[in-house]
Formats: structure tokens, C-alpha cells, sequence
């Protein structure tokens, strides 16, 4: 069986730009939550996001790729420029079609199509940009990367809410296995404009003050913008090529769907967490750390501690949610879930939750909260569910010798 | 009759519509150099058709546009458009 490895990563996070910085800032509990800066957001019930707020586009983006990309694209292309360099693999010494790209996308180029239909209801068809016609698109961060790398093996563009960017990196590993030799993968997204915001809310999950995953007063979560993008190679063909490090394989992957609401079945997300534990073969037992979805919805949060408690036992695994230093990231939020796994892994030591002051006893979670938890980890459970019932669950794992 | 389109205005529009490089990145002949090695692609040159269309008035069909490979190609097809129009 061939082996799926992360060999270089790439993060834009509310609350670190880089993947050292976003690490550094998760550790010490950083959070990149404000007041919303990049429009007023007077109008609206809620006001409160993870911004990026360090990000020079024209830094990171050559001018012919301004006037045709939104803010999520230039995001993705940094981070899959910075997990290229970071993984030390030079796209032009490889062949075109032996490279992937497999991404997720929840939203499309939000505050790029609002500029255009302001034009068009505004001034007229004539003054939309012709980059219009690619720019909304959930599929245009593939393109866009597959286009400036010269990476043409099959690639794909994946659309599950916040459940996308897992499915991608287990997308990712399935394209490994059919033998392409290196996949860019994960996910970004961005709609931090006002129609992206109004679209946003009308989700009704977003709350007006804080977002505390899995505390008695959860009241929803707060957005953010930006992820992650990983590249993942075939191990034997990562260490052929020499690759300075191999942060950790993607061992397990399964994706479920809930079942229609008012139905008398139970939520999928414990199956797939059952499903994914078991293509990794792996036992409950030696999980040492699972990244929650972290609803921060006290329904959902509920749903999910009973999942964990049935699938671990009661408290049977140290759970973490560090994405409540960066709001819900949609597509993005599980890929930089993977990232802090991959960390945890690297440095033994496990991310606090921030936010939360009391857990209800009946979650029945070992929730880690203050301080980061200093411990061996060798494989880690992230998990995200997206909206309409999506549910997804990725194993990440030490390398062994 | 119309005022003729100038290489400086087309220069302009492909500054503002689809990106230069810092100064000077159109400065020198362009004019003769294909769009392709201009690093302008066909979404480009509709991009910049366009323009033309929005502030000359000057309207190049689609299948005329990409046979026109170059700057010159182009200015000299939308001046003719500019005269026709009188």
C-alpha cells in the first residue's frame, strides 16, 4: 500500500501569517478575533470576525494576477507558494502530469463578484470585468495554482462547507494512491464584503459576541477567513527526491452525510469517525488527541461530545478546538485543523481551547482548556461538519521508523 | 471625426485592466511583440477589448480580437473601427 505523507505546509490565519507564526500564536493562545475592519459592519446583528489583517496582496501576487483574483484566491496562492518552498519541491524539475491539485471551497471569490454587481447594476454589462467569469468560482483556487505551477495530473475542486477541506486532503491521498506523485491540496476561504457577510449570517449560527465551542454559554461561532494548503506526496517518492521532512501521513479518511432532519436515525458523524479509525487500523485507544468540529452551537456541540464519548469512552481522549482563535475558516478550517495536528505531532504537545470557561458535565469530554498539554502524539482524529449535514474525518499519523 | 486611439492609450488600458509590471514594463517597443510574449492571455486581450468598446466606443468582434496578435495588430484594428465609425 503506498503511503500518503505531508511534506510542506502553508497557512493564512487570522492569528499568524506562515505556518510558524500561526503555530506560535495557537500555542500561546493568540487569537486573530476583532471588529470588523474591511467594511462597516454597523448594520449587521453580528460584528465580530477573524480578519487577516497582515496580508500585502501585492507582496504575494504578481500584478497579472491581481486584476483577476479575489482576496480568497491571493490567499491560497501564498499558501500554496509557501508549502511548495516549505516541502523544497521545485514544480519545474517534476513532471506536469505526475503534480495534483485538490482543493475545497466553500464560498467562491465573495467580495470579487460584490465589485462586479455593484458595477453592473451601477454602470452597466459592459463595465464587468471578464474575470468575473472565473474569479466567483469554487473550482478557480485549483486552476489558479494548477495554472502558475504547471501542475496538470488530475485535479479536482471540492464544495462541503466546512466538511470540504478534509474531504480534499482525503481526495488528496486517494489521487496519491492512483499513483500521481505530489498533490496540492486543502482549502481557503474568504467573504469577509458585505454581501458575503449578509450571506454569512442569514446561515443563523453566528454569534453577535464570542465564540466558545463547547461552553454552557456557546451562542454560535464567530467567522474568519483564510486555511491552509498542504502538499502531500507519495512517501517512497518524497524520500527519493530528498524532501527535508516528512511531518506525518495521512493514515485514515471517511466521509459521512446525516440523515434528513426529523429522521429517527442518529447523526453520521460518530460512523464517520468509526469508518475513519478503521481505514487507518487503528483502535480508539491509540488516539492520543482529537481536533473537534467545535460547533459552538450547544445542539451541535452536544452532538458531537456524545459521538467522542461513545466512540472513546466518557473523557477517553484529550479534545481540542484551536480554530476558537480564529473563528469557523468554512473550507479552510480543517486543513489548518491538519496543520496543528501535524505540529502537535512534531512538538509533543497538544493546543488549548480558548474561550471556554465551563464545559457541561453531561459532554463527558476531556476537553483541553488553560494551558497546552505537553505529550507524546502519535495520531490525531481532526474532524469538521459542514451545514445541511456534511461530516468528515481525517487520521493523522506519526511516521514510523 | 474621431480622435485616432495612440499606443499610450492602449498602453494605459493594459496597465489598468489586466496588470504591468512597476514602470517601465511597457515602456519600450511593444508593439510587434505578441500578446503571448507580452504575457497576455485571450481573457486578457477581451479584457482590454472591452475597455475600447467602453471609452472609444469601438466594438471588435470575438473572432477578429484573437486574430489579432499583437498590440499593433490591435491598435491598428480598432483605429480602423474609429474611422469607420467617422
Amino acid at each position: 500500500m503506498t503511503t500518503a505523507v505531508v511534506t510542506g505546509l502553508g497557512v493564512v490565519a487570522p492569528n499568524g501569517l506562515g505556518t510558524e507564526d500561526f503555530w506560535k500564536a495557537t500555542l500561546d493562545g493568540r487569537d486573530g478575533i476583532g471588529q470588523i475592519t474591511r467594511f462597516d459592519p454597523a448594520p449587521y446583528a453580528a460584528k465580530r470576525a477573524g480578519e487577516v489583517l497582515d496580508f500585502d496582496s501585492s507582496e504575494h501576487i504578481s500584478v497579472r494576477l491581481l486584476p483577476q483574483t479575489d482576496i480568497s484566491t491571493r490567499f491560497a496562492l501564498a499558501a500554496a507558494d509557501w508549502a511548495l518552498v516549505d516541502a523544497e519541491v521545485k514544480p519545474s524539475a517534476h513532471i506536469d502530469y505526475d503534480m495534483s491539485v485538490v482543493t475545497s471551497n466553500a464560498f467562491g471569490g465573495f467580495e470579487f463578484t460584490h465589485r462586479e454587481l455593484r458595477k453592473l447594476w451601477s454602470k452597466g454589462p459592459e463595465h464587468v470585468s471578464v474575470y468575473e467569469s472565473f474569479a466567483w468560482f469554487y473550482a478557480v483556487n485549483t486552476g489558479q495554482i494548477s495554472i502558475r505551477h504547471g501542475m496538470r495530473g488530475p485535479s479536482k475542486a471540492l464544495v462541503a462547507e466546512q466538511a470540504g477541506g478534509l474531504d480534499a486532503i482525503g481526495h488528496a491521498r486517494r489521487t496519491i494512491r492512483q499513483g500521481v506523485g505530489l498533490v496540492v491540496t486543502g482549502g481557503v476561504d474568504s467573504a469577509l464584503d458585505p454581501w458575503g457577510w449578509a450571506a454569512q449570517l442569514s446561515g443563523g449560527r453566528v454569534s453577535a459576541t464570542a465564540y466558545q465551542p463547547f461552553d454552557v454559554n456557546a451562542s454560535g461561532y464567530i467567522p474568519g477567513e483564510g486555511g491552509a494548503i498542504l502538499v502531500v506526496e507519495e512517501l517512497a517518492a518524497a524520500r527519493r527526491r530528498g524532501t527535508g521532512q516528512v511531518y506525518g501521513a495521512i493514515t485514515g479518511y471517511a466521509s459521512t452525510f446525516d440523515p434528513a432532519p426529523g429522521s429517527s436515525r442518529p447523526p453520521a458523524l460518530r460512523r464517520a469517525i468509526e469508518l475513519a479509525l478503521a481505514d487507518a487500523g487503528l483502535t480508539p485507544t491509540q488516539v492520543d488527541v482529537v481536533f473537534a468540529d467545535a460547533a459552538g452551537d450547544s445542539a451541535l456541540d452536544l452532538q458531537e461530545a456524545e459521538a467522542l464519548s461513545a466512540v472513546f469512552g466518557p473523557s477517553g481522549v484529550p479534545v481540542t478546538a484551536p480554530k476558537a482563535l480564529t473563528g469557523r475558516l468554512y473550507s479552510g478550517g480543517g486543513p489548518l485543523d491538519v496543520v496543528a495536528a501535524l505540529l502537535s505531532i512534531r512538538d509533543s504537545v497538544i493546543p488549548a481551547t480558548a474561550n471556554v470557561d465551563e464545559v457541561p458535565a453531561d459532554y463527558r469530554i476531556d476537553l483541553v482548556r488553560g494551558e497546552p498539554r505537553y505529550q507524546t502524539v502519535s495520531h490525531a482524529l481532526v474532524l469538521a461538519r459542514g451545514k445541511w449535514g456534511f461530516n468528515a474525518a481525517i487520521v493523522i499519523s506519526a511516521l514510523g521508523d | 471625426m474621431r480622435k485616432a486611439i495612440t499606443t499610450d492609450d492602449l498602453r494605459h488600458i493594459l496597465a489598468r485592466c489586466v496588470g504591468i509590471e512597476e514602470d517601465g514594463e511597457l515602456e519600450g517597443e511593444i508593439l510587434d511583440q505578441t500578446f503571448e510574449a507580452l504575457g497576455y492571455d485571450s481573457l486578457a486581450l477581451m479584457e482590454t477589448a472591452a475597455v475600447l468598446q467602453r471609452e472609444f466606443g469601438v466594438v471588435i468582434p470575438d473572432d477578429e480580437l484573437f486574430n489579432t496578435d499583437t498590440p499593433r495588430a490591435l491598435l491598428d484594428r480598432a483605429n480602423r473601427a474609429v474611422a469607420n465609425a467617422g
